[in-house]
């Protein structure tokens, strides 16, 4: 009995010890202590302020970007092959859930070449399933596996991506992961504490879009239906209606008819950047991939004075006249300022995202926000505790101690966990914390109750001590592993906020069993094991 | 000192005024939910975009609806943000719309502030509503010119510890320059250079969100599934542990408790949030702990006594925790009545949640949970044995077997 008691007493200290190491570590100084413990514990966005964003890859975007590579290479091989076709083009889904109805459609191809272009496209486009309209209408779709293919590099690339762009702000801690489960969504979360301004974070993923330059075919128009008008209530073949982004200065809104596929697209634009020319007026210099140059040389040569716009997720950022020919680097001029130079080489460069993104969450919580919550709910908590403390100490009296030592004890190690895990301390969490206190305050009620309807019914003071940790036990057992299964199910089903409920709540429970049942029965035993028969025990 | 010594009094015995409260209770909220078509949703679940926004003086309603109502197509509801210590706190909101819509929305309603109260034409930065980097960027030149030579990492941790000071002390909104005095790092030229590059709005935006219709609703659906997943995890838990009927029993206690307070949350129009959620999820670990704690005993009870109604000793079971329950209840109440009070507007939900949720979370163990126990038992016991036998109670329905082994005890 004694030398079980003092191998309890080593196992506490010695958990003690490594929890405090955990929290504050190795102190040197006071400041030490206050530095170590804020790198340790660390908090949730909501408490210390920060930007929190979800965006969603537009996959549709991919797949399409797919269909127009392959249309390009069939168009080159129907023709090396000599298979005449009347039309070929592909749907224009706008929603993500319509990424696998993108299909190339094919017109026209006579009934004599059907089993040429049959083999051909068996042959070279094993990615895509052909289906046969009528005996010359075709369409092709992406088979499903190389859709879920296709669609799960998108969301890679694009996470990849914004997570470079991301390192470039040189932050201790971020996040930035997939989210929703296996990809099924296509979301990214985006999380960067103490960066609170998010007009910076977004600038940086890049308005974070899909570039493409195009011919302007016509306008501006100040409404939609002023353009279609203007065309007799139809889209001329191949166009498509874009508007422009409102900008400073000009009143109302502006659309521009401008050609269907790009002439350029984001992902050949090497470089771009704010420049000034002789005049010192604003420009904006950019570089194009070889193959590119040489394609929109050809296309500049033949449409000097005709305009072409720069499209970033289907809004026009700029439109700019062809004065000359241009090869692989061009420039931008007559901008009206430095701004506008860098946001339209920002636009330009932003391309490189394999498909656009769209926001579907974003918050910014400002640090004053979070420090008033802290202060507040520190004072409210200190103050409950120190009322439950009171009310401890007076109705269990030195047993009450026990009770208070086991809870702060409970609150060491609780916080030991949260850093050793690397957990992060949110408000959801902080609700677990407060329902862990409430049972572990349970636990001690109940172990004392106990005690004390044993010695009621005339035990001795060991004894009743004995059977009412044994008695309750079984109770402390039941009610935490009730709520450590129903922290399992809200572990896997919930998302966010309740996962660090379930978190904070499962350690605090662990450590409550510990505390309540294991350090506070050492506690009694030890004031016990001195006397053999002690009479009176406050409780 | 103790409160409660044994006691003996007749719970069950009062079961019906309470069963009745709490079907009237629930029927209330119920009704008010219906009738006001649907609960008042935080963002989180309802989507739109909203920011909180501090003012230095009482904030002038009207004209920050004006303007909304002037520069938003739709408008944007404007009202104070209520909590216990919230002062001259705004929410500024719109409605739920399509993500790209309310991006412009959001940017909008910032850019109208900045116009109604403060001076973007003057080329200064505004203090109140800057970010380190912003800062640190408007600086750099103007220090320089000043004199003042500062390597680029004392710049950015000037700057960061300026409003880290401004947010801890003044939460985020000064009104004059003199209350940077005893800042970290601050100095006369410092002190002019800030003056000369910027100015002081009355208010300071506290958060910005922007939740799509497409998150909101996800994450609505998962609370919901997961919380429901999670009492069903219970019940197989306590059913494995004692019977199914106590589990049932418990998991309806745990599901009248969450009915009732959401009722309250629609009767007192509160909104409910994703903290809120997280409340809802204390309560119930709260009130399932409760009642397990009453059913151990009554198990207990049950091994000792096999030969009493099972009513006497549910009664007796209630009386002998009746201590620990006032204890427990009472300083849990203690800590959430606390955070009721000084817990700050953020906590303010989370914490009414708790203190509704703690109140009929411990009543709902001894005239809930413990009934639905009883008229099963009854039920079942008096479809079994419909001739008049005295009323003998195992913790299981009566098998055969248990028959055979009391009628041996009894010879």
């Amino acid at each position: 009995m004694k030398k079980n008691l003092t191998a309890r007493t080593v196992t506490i200290v010695v958990t003690i010890l490594i929890c405090v190491y955990g929290i504050i570590g190795f102190p040197k100084s006071w400041a030490d202590i206050k530095g170590n413990f804020g790198q340790n514990i660390r908090l949730g966005l909501d408490l210390r302020g920060g930007s929190h964003l979800v965006l969603q890859v537009q996959v549709q975007d991919a797949v399409k970007a797919d269909a127009d590579q392959s249309m390009d290479r069939l168009k080159e091989d129907l023709r090396k092959q000599n298979i005449s076709y009347n039309s070929m083009d592909h749907n224009d889904p706008q929603e993500i859930r319509d990424a696998d109805k993108v299909e190339i459609s094919i017109k026209g191809v006579p009934a004599t070449q059907t089993s040429a272009f049959r083999n051909l496209i068996g042959d070279r486009y094993t990615t895509y399933n052909l289906t046969a309209v009528n005996s010359t209408d075709y369409t092709m779709r992406l088979k499903p596996s190389d859709l879920i293919a296709l669609e799960t590099d998108t969301v890679t690339r694009a996470k990849d991506t914004i997570e470079n762009r991301i390192d470039t702000l040189g932050l201790s801690e971020k996040a930035v992961q997939q989210y929703g489960g296996a990809g099924a969504d296509y979301e990214i979360l985006v999380q960067l504490p103490g960066v609170d301004d998010p007009a910076r974070v977004k600038e940086l993923i890049g308005t974070a879009a899909v570039l493409d330059i195009t011919e302007v075919k016509d306008g501006p128009f100040p409404t939609r239906d002023a353009a279609l008008a203007q065309h007799g209530g139809v889209l001329p073949l191949n166009t498509k209606l874009v508007q422009m982004v409102p900008r400073g200065g000009v009143e109302g809104e502006q659309w521009y008819l401008v050609g269907k596929s790009p002439i350029i697209n984001g992902r050949e634009m090497r470089n771009a950047r704010p420049g000034q020319d002789e005049y010192r007026k604003w420009e904006t210099n950019f570089t194009l991939s070889q193959d590119a140059g040489r394609r929109f040389g050809r296309f500049t040569e033949a449409n000097i004075g005709n305009r072409l716009a720069v499209v970033l997720d289907n809004r026009i950022v700029s439109v700019a006249t062809i004065q000359s020919k241009i090869e692989d680097s061009g420039r931008i001029m007559g901008l009206s300022s430095e701004e506008e130079a860098m946001d339209l080489s920002r636009y330009l460069r932003s391309g490189s995202l394999p498909a656009g993104v769209k926001y579907l969450e974003e918050r910014s919580i400002g640090p004053s926000l979070g420090a008033d919550s802290i202060r507040e709910g520190l004072r409210a908590g200190v103050a409950g505790l120190v009322a439950v403390i009171i009310v401890m100490l007076f109705y269990y009296k030195r047993s009450g101690v026990n009770a208070v030592l086991a809870l702060m004890l409970n609150t060491v190690l609780l916080l030991a966990a949260v850093s050793y895990f690397h957990a992060v301390l949110t408000l959801p969490g902080i609700a677990g914390v407060i329902l862990t206190i409430g049972m572990a305050v349970d636990s001690n009620v109940l172990i004392f109750e106990r005690i004390r309807e044993e010695l009621r019914t005339g035990k001795g003071v060991l004894s009743a001590v004995d059977t009412g940790f044994n008695k309750a036990w079984w109770t402390i057992v039941d009610t935490h592993v009730t709520t450590i299964v129903s922290c399992a199910f809200l572990f896997l089903f919930g998302e966010g906020p309740v996962k660090g409920f379930a978190v904070t709540l499962v350690i605090g429970l662990a450590a409550n069993v510990f505390t309540a049942v294991f350090v506070s029965r050492t506690i009694f035993e030890y004031e016990l094991s001195g006397k053999r028969q002690m009479q009176e025990l406050s409780i | 000192m103790e409160l409660f010594k044994n006691t003996n009094y007749d719970f069950l015995g009062k079961k019906w005024p309470f069963i009745i409260a709490s079907l009237v209770l629930s029927a209330l909220g119920i009704g008010s939910w219906i009738v006001k078509g649907g609960l008042r949703y935080g963002i989180d679940f309802k989507g739109g975009a909203l920011m909180t926004v501090k003012f230095a003086y009482e904030p002038p309603l009207d004209k920050i609806r004006s303007a909304m109502d002037k520069g938003i197509k739709g408008g944007a509801s404007v009202q104070n943000f209520t909590g216990a210590t919230a002062q001259s706190e705004v929410e500024i909101g719109t409605e739920l719309q399509e993500e790209r819509q309310l991006n412009i929305n959001r940017q909008a309603m910032q850019d109208i502030l900045a116009q109604t109260f403060g001076q973007p034409g003057s080329g200064k930065v505004d203090l109140n509503n800057t970010s380190k980097e912003g800062l640190a960027d408007r600086l750099r030149d103007p220090l320089a010119r000043a004199g003042i030579s500062m390597s680029e990492n004392q710049l950015q941790g000037f700057t960061a510890d300026l409003l880290r000071y401004v947010d801890n002390r003044y939460s985020g909104l000064i009104t004059d320059f003199s209350q940077l005095q005893s800042a970290p790092g601050m100095n006369s030229g410092m002190m002019s250079t800030l003056r000369q590059e910027c100015y002081l709005s009355p208010y300071h935006v506290m958060q910005v969100q922007m939740v799509g219709p497409k998150v909101g609703q996800d994450l609505k659906n998962k609370a919901v599934l997961a919380t429901l997943y999670a009492l069903g995890g219970m019940l197989a838990y306590i059913a494995f542990r004692f019977e199914w009927i106590y589990g049932l029993g418990a998991v309806i206690a745990c599901f009248h408790d969450t009915i009732i307070t959401i009722g309250l949350f629609s009767l007192f129009n509160k909104e409910i949030s994703m903290t809120v959620i997280a409340a809802l999820l204390t309560l119930v670990g709260y009130s399932m702990n409760d009642t397990i704690v009453i059913f151990d005993r009554i198990r207990e009870n049950l091994k000792i006594s096999r030969r009493e109604p099972l009513e006497a000793v549910m009664n007796r079971a209630v009386n002998q925790t009746l201590s620990r329950t006032v204890m427990t209840s009472g300083l849990t109440f203690l800590t959430v009545i606390a955070l009721f009070i000084w817990g700050g507007p953020v906590l303010h939900g989370f914490s009414f949640a708790l203190v509704c949720g703690i109140i009929v979370g411990t009543y709902s163990s001894v005239f809930v949970a413990s009934p639905i126990v009883l008229f099963w038992h009854n039920w079942a016991d008096a479809r079994k044995r419909p001739a008049k036998s005295p009323a003998v109670l195992t913790t299981s329905p009566r098998t055969d077997a248990a028959r055979k082994s009391t009628t041996k005890a009894v010879k």
